[in-house]
């Protein structure tokens, strides 16, 4: 048997998913907090397959999700000067702006450049020296030091034509959000593999420190998710309460140090706009004074948040935001698969892969 | 739809491709052979008997890959979506649209690669055609490639013929080329690195008929992937298809890539695989017949065609559970998170 097959094999998942149903008195109710994990638990029809000991709610961890129409509108109008490129990551194209996407953007003439590194970005800017290339950064604690090492590797060169429009985000402070709000109740936290990763496990320590919730960190395996319910299961029926790392061959309890120490050098934290969520003050990663020369909105003069509907699609009935939230079921919006689809999107949490609404579409299930 | 505009996801092979298709091209192009959208069209040929024509264009980036390049891709196609119907392919054209300042030595190779793959396949490229373009008005090089293909008498198959009570087979692992693409286009290195599947399937159809005319029917996977075409199929077909997860084979390599990458190895286009529908009675015979094809060492059963929900895919997960397999929306993209 090899590595991956183990961590897909039925034969654990059912004994995994048995003891899972025999530890849990009535219901569990988990938030996992990555759009990964939503995304492999439908894919892997967890939620049926654990109804009714656990019940699954997903929290606002998709990048594209949460990326504010308002910003989208900014960068759309920043890649409307006829000097600028646009790169960006994946699926963000495809995110409804207030008017329009990156993508409507593209096919009107905008020049806009789907990258899967920063790095690619750094190339684009020294194959077209007459040309600004703004490299528009999303994501959480996985992608920023990513962005942060391209910033310095610019530095380095002395790269004049290149920046970055950073919409990148932190997790801890979108999950104190959430719980602040009191709209959801929930007796455990499933914490992001991928985060934690640079992280360390020990940041999701507020969990039960200051809301009183377990929180394991957990891979994204079929194996992996079952194993860490099965831990979450395990305290609460022992009454304990603890953050726990259930995903040792990736997460570390101080994780990683050199992405940490590259994050903290670029970036500096500051209140950012979250679709669903509203403006969290020290939230967000903006390009810290040091290196205001690769930072897009001090060369363009842009407002840090900038104007105009956080979540402009609520105005046609989206209910995006209180997907993010935690509090509404993708299949509890009225355009679920109705007005809204992966094919014709209202809403971020359809467009995205790692939206909710598109992994619960995109994976309905069936009856029988 | 008039009043958009194309957009990359327009050619990514699924719900966005197929509504482009019906409502620009089937619309003011429609008839009767057209509409049934097959891989390629039968007709009846004037002197009696009848051919099977069909038309492909390769633009894959980058040009050359492990397991391949562009001349190979572009012979494969077409060769095997005339299999996809049941014929031999005969005859091939090949026209090129070439970028200013392309290498010669690179056109050569591709050229060269294609005329292996000719050979190997059976085929003769019997006329082409080539034009430059100015510098930035193309990417390296297009090719169209178009084909001819001779249909044995007696076989009858289409998308549209899959009948409740089949059994559904593939020829081998999934999601190979779509994947060794993407690495690359990502610079991942592995230490084996993924080989793309393209390889002409006709020889492999020609045993599987032997051994089973009945066959209702061949399609290959290759844009928007297994998930994708399985749709189409239950579409044409009016009728609904099940596959277990657990029978669907997948290179342990490749399944951990589109782990590593956030892509699903059912969405990802194959070269060299196919699709077969047939009676449940001649399954046996059928997978006999191609595990011992070169090309069909790790064939599997992996479903079976049902009455339910027609013209949705379900998939029985490795857990037990059913969920839908839809087809592939929008295109693939690395996972950000």
């Amino acid at each position: 048997m090899t590595q991956l097959e183990g961590y897909r094999d039925p034969e654990i998942a059912r004994r995994l998913v048995a003891a899972i149903r025999s530890t849990v008195r009535d219901t569990l109710r988990v938030i996992e907090f990555c759009g990964g994990h939503t995304h492999a638990i439908m894919r892997f029809g967890l939620r049926d397959a654990l109804a009714p000991s656990i019940e699954m709610l997903s929290g606002p961890g998709c990048p594209v999700c949460v990326t504010a129409s308002s910003d989208i509108d900014q960068a759309v109008s920043l890649g409307s000067r006829p000097d600028v490129t646009l790169t960006t990551f994946g699926d963000l194209i495809r995110v409804p702006g207030s008017v329009e996407s990156l993508q409507e953007a593209r096919a009107r003439g905008n020049d806009v450049r789907v990258v899967y590194s920063a790095l690619d970005s750094l190339q684009f800017a020294r194959e077209q020296p007459e040309r600004e290339v703004v490299m528009l950064g999303i994501g959480f604690e996985t992608t920023a030091p990513t962005v942060a090492a391209a910033v310095l590797q610019a530095q380095r060169e002395g790269l004049r034509n290149w920046s970055v429009y950073s919409m990148h985000k932190l997790t801890a402070p979108a999950m104190r959000a959430i719980l602040d709000a009191g709209e959801v109740a929930i007796d455990a936290v499933l914490g992001p593999g991928h985060v934690a990763a640079i992280t360390g496990w020990k940041a999701w320590g507020f969990m039960p420190s200051e809301y009183g919730v377990s929180c394991t960190v957990a891979g994204f395996e079929l194996n992996d998710i079952l194993q860490a319910l099965l831990l979450l299961a395990r305290d609460a029926a022992a009454g304990v309460t603890r953050v726990s790392n259930s995903y040792g061959r990736g997460v570390t309890e101080e994780g990683n140090r050199t992405a940490q120490a590259l994050m903290q050098q670029v970036f500096c934290r500051s209140e950012a706009a979250w679709r669903g969520l509203g403006v969290i003050p020290e939230s967000g990663l903006a390009i810290a004074p040091a290196f205001a020369d690769y930072d897009a909105r001090q060369r363009f003069g842009l407002p840090a948040l900038p104007e105009g509907p956080i979540d402009a699609e609520a105005q046609r009935g989206c209910r995006c935001g209180e997907v993010l939230r935690g509090i509404r079921l993708p299949e509890e919006c009225p355009l679920f698969g109705r007005g809204c689809t992966p094919v014709h999107p209202v809403g971020p949490c359809m467009v995205s892969a790692e939206g909710s609404c598109a992994a619960h579409y995109r994976y309905r299930r069936v009856a029988g | 739809m008039s009043d958009g505009t194309v957009l990359l996801s327009h050619g990514s092979g699924g719900v966005q491709s197929q509504e482009l298709i019906e409502q620009i091209f089937v619309r003011h192009l429609g008839n009767a052979t057209l509409d049934g959208m097959e891989d390629s069209a039968v007709v009846d040929a004037p002197e009696g008997g009848r051919i099977a024509l069909t038309t492909d264009s390769f633009v894959v980036q980058p040009l050359f890959f492990p397991g391949g390049d562009i001349g190979k891709l572009s012979v494969c196609g077409t060769v095997n979506d005339l299999s996809m119907r049941g014929a031999r392919p005969v005859y091939l054209t090949s026209g090129f649209i070439i970028e200013e300042g392309f290498p010669l030595a690179q056109l050569e190779r591709i050229v060269a690669s294609q005329a292996a793959t000719a050979q190997a396949a059976g085929v003769r490229v019997v006329a082409g055609d080539t034009k430059v373009v100015e510098r930035g008005k193309g990417d390296g090089v297009f090719i169209n490639t178009a084909g001819v293909g001779v249909l044995p008498q007696g076989i009858d198959i289409s998308a549209g013929n899959a009948q409740v009570g089949d059994v559904v087979l593939v020829n081998g692992a999934v999601g190979d080329h779509g994947l060794a693409i993407m690495t690359l286009r990502e610079g991942l290195a592995f230490s084996s690195p993924l080989r793309s599947d393209c390889a002409p399937l006709n020889d492999l159809v020609a045993s599987m008929l032997a051994a089973c005319p009945a066959i209702h029917v061949l399609r290959d996977p290759t844009r928007g992937g297994l998930a994708t075409t399985l749709n189409e199929l239950a579409q044409r077909s009016r009728v609904g298809i099940e596959i277990e997860e657990s029978q669907v084979p997948v290179h342990t390599e490749v399944a951990a890539a589109a782990e590593l990458l956030g892509l699903d190895p059912l969405y990802s286009a194959n070269e060299g695989k196919l699709i077969a529908i047939v009676p449940e009675a001649e399954a046996p015979a059928l997978l006999r017949a191609m595990r011992s094809h070169p090309l069909g060492a790790e064939a599997a059963v992996i479903g079976r065609v049902t009455e339910t929900y027609p013209g949705t895919v379900i998939l029985r997960t490795l857990l037990g559970t059913r969920r839908v397999l839809d087809m592939l929306s929008g295109e693939q993209l690395p996972r950000i998170c």
